[in-house]
């Protein structure tokens, strides 16, 4: 993984993500307060404008860029989440001197790890957290179980898609959504639904290379 | 939506460049990030006080800048928490090496982007979480209760400690207890619009009322068909002193608070009502507050705080202090 695969990940998952578009915002106004897709689509931007300054960095100063942009540029509770991903990416052990798909699978599932953390949320409370965490998780065991790169791509999208169906069912206890109690059954959140889509770019992306 | 604005884009940057410009010689606004200072530097050792939150709460924070209270405030966009480039920014420019107090109320938003400036910052920093409102014990925007109007009341209580030679230590022991002496509930009868949304954060019948409202205009306890003035402080009181227990012959501030939409004729009729209450449970309220602190932009209703005083407290709530939206003793 290198600062220019980021940025050419970032610029498929913002084709994706404006595809989607409506789509996410639908689901947001339903149990949310609609600008959810804003946010996102505001904070690829803002990532994708940095490729000037970031792509001859070192990995670790790159991340840590990535990370201020979002921090300041999205606000909010997103902002801080998305900060805490790509700062804890950043503190990556030795990351400056190449990033195998092994690397690149620890520094994302402590980055998931520590948003977590920030924003106390687990698997089971509809947020994106119910798509990450599960893909994290799924991603570590297959580099435990020494499985092919492929096989693990393949079934973390498998998981993400999963993770994000089973949002739909879930009462919300954390967000905008949980002031809607039962009223939120049967839709699914917005934040799964947009990492879902963005972890199943960079999978694919990375299958078809 | 009506409302005095050029643009949704410029709407915060005009607003600060007119507070910065009328209170020019209390405060000073930085831009790009966004923060705002006293207009004279920290004294050398003394504890700086930081707070911000999202903007449309005003005077909070930035009325609350100035001697005796805070030494810089973090305004975010409407309703939306500031992020740690400001507070990082802030801090630089007001820590005089004694270190920075942190005063944030309990919104998720606020607390994970103050929390992330908290781990960023090189010096010495403590933080105290507002926590006062008794409505609900947590809300669309938290976990656990909300930071609402006492954070007012905190940030007058530690800014003079700060100003008398407070430790970073004790100003954040004193900020935690001044939270936890006080409760607050509030009452809205109207919605309040977000000038990017253009459309009012909720829909409220003529003869409804949100009990147990946000300061963002989120649900509370439940909504209710309109009573009378005295009927509404009574219950807002109850779910108060519930919490709080102040016992007979305590000593109580009662603070009045206006959510932004209603008038200063009706908050002082709030203080007569709940005077009334209060008077037949023999809490002694010895210090008073009446007027818009904590608002919710255009949003008609209010709020009743309780924070019970010690001789501690007494002595740094009389002490003097000249901000924008205070004024005493100077």
């Amino acid at each position: 993984m290198s600062v220019n695969f980021l940025i050419h990940r970032a610029k498929e998952i913002q084709a994706v993500i404006d595809a989607n578009a409506s789509e996410i915002e639908k689901l947001d106004q339903e149990i949310g307060d609609g600008d959810h897709i804003f946010n996102v689509q505001r904070g690829i931007k803002l990532v994708i404008e940095l490729e000037a300054v970031i792509k001859d960095l070192p990995m670790s100063k790159a991340l840590n860029q990535i990370a201020m942009k979002v921090l300041s540029g999205i606000g909010g509770s997103s902002g801080a989440l998305f900060g805490t991903l790509f700062m804890t990416m950043a503190k990556g052990n030795d990351i400056d001197n190449g990033v195998d798909y092994k690397k690149a699978i620890e520094i994302f599932a402590d980055g998931v790890e520590a948003v977590k953390q920030r924003g106390k949320a687990d698997v089971g409370e509809k947020t994106m957290m119910d798509v990450l965490i599960p893909v994290s998780n799924c991603l570590k065991k297959g580099v435990e179980d020494n499985k092919h790169v492929k096989e693990i791509l393949n079934e973390a999208i498998e998981v993400a898609e999963k993770g994000m169906f089973s949002t739909k069912d879930l009462l919300a206890t954390k967000g905008r959504a949980s002031f809607l109690g039962e009223r939120a059954k049967g839709h699914i959140d917005p934040g799964a639904r947009s990492s879902q889509l963005m972890i199943k770019t960079v999978c694919e992306s990375v299958l078809n290379s | 939506m009506k409302k005095f604005m050029n643009s949704a884009d410029d709407f915060l940057k005009e607003s600060l460049q007119g507070f910065g410009a009328a209170h020019q010689d209390i405060v000073n606004c930085h831009y790009d990030p966004n923060f705002i200072t006293r207009a004279t530097p920290t004294k050398e050792g003394k504890v700086a006080l930081i707070s911000g939150g999202g903007s449309g709460h005003e005077p909070m924070h930035g009325g609350l800048v100035g001697y005796g209270m805070l030494d810089a405030a973090c305004p975010g966009f409407v309703f939306s928490s500031p992020t740690p480039d400001q507070m990082l920014a802030a801090a630089e420019k007001v820590d005089s090496g004694a270190g920075v107090l942190f005063i944030v109320k309990n919104y998720s938003g606020d607390v994970m982007n103050f929390q992330m400036a908290a781990e960023m910052m090189q010096g010495p920093n403590e933080s105290v979480l507002t926590n006062d409102d008794v409505a609900v014990e947590d809300s669309s925007f938290t976990t656990g209760r909300r930071g609402v109007a006492a954070t007012v009341v905190v940030e007058k209580i530690v800014g003079s400690l700060a100003e008398h030679g407070g430790s970073l230590q004790e100003c954040k022991a004193l900020g935690d207890k001044v939270n936890k002496n006080s409760g607050s509930m509030g009452v809205a009868f109207s919605s309040c619009t977000v000038p990017a949304a253009g459309k009012p954060n909720f829909d409220i019948g003529d003869d409804e009322m949100e009990f147990g409202v946000g300061i963002h205009g989120e649900p509370g306890r439940r909504r209710d068909k309109m009573k009378s003035a005295q009927d509404i402080t009574n219950e807002l009181l109850e779910a108060i002193n519930e919490d709080l227990k102040p016992e007979a012959n305590e000593e109580i501030l009662l603070f009045v608070n206006g959510m932004g939409g209603t008038p200063l004729t009706e908050l002082y009729l709030i203080y007569d009502n709940a005077k009334n209450m209060l008077d037949k449970k023999n809490i002694k309220i010895s210090r008073s507050l009446v007027g818009n602190y904590c608002t919710s932009l255009e949003m008609q209703g209010a709020s009743i705080t309780l924070t019970k005083l010690d001789e501690e407290l007494l002595k740094h709530w009389d002490s003097s202090v000249h901000t924008a939206a205070m004024r005493w003793g100077v």
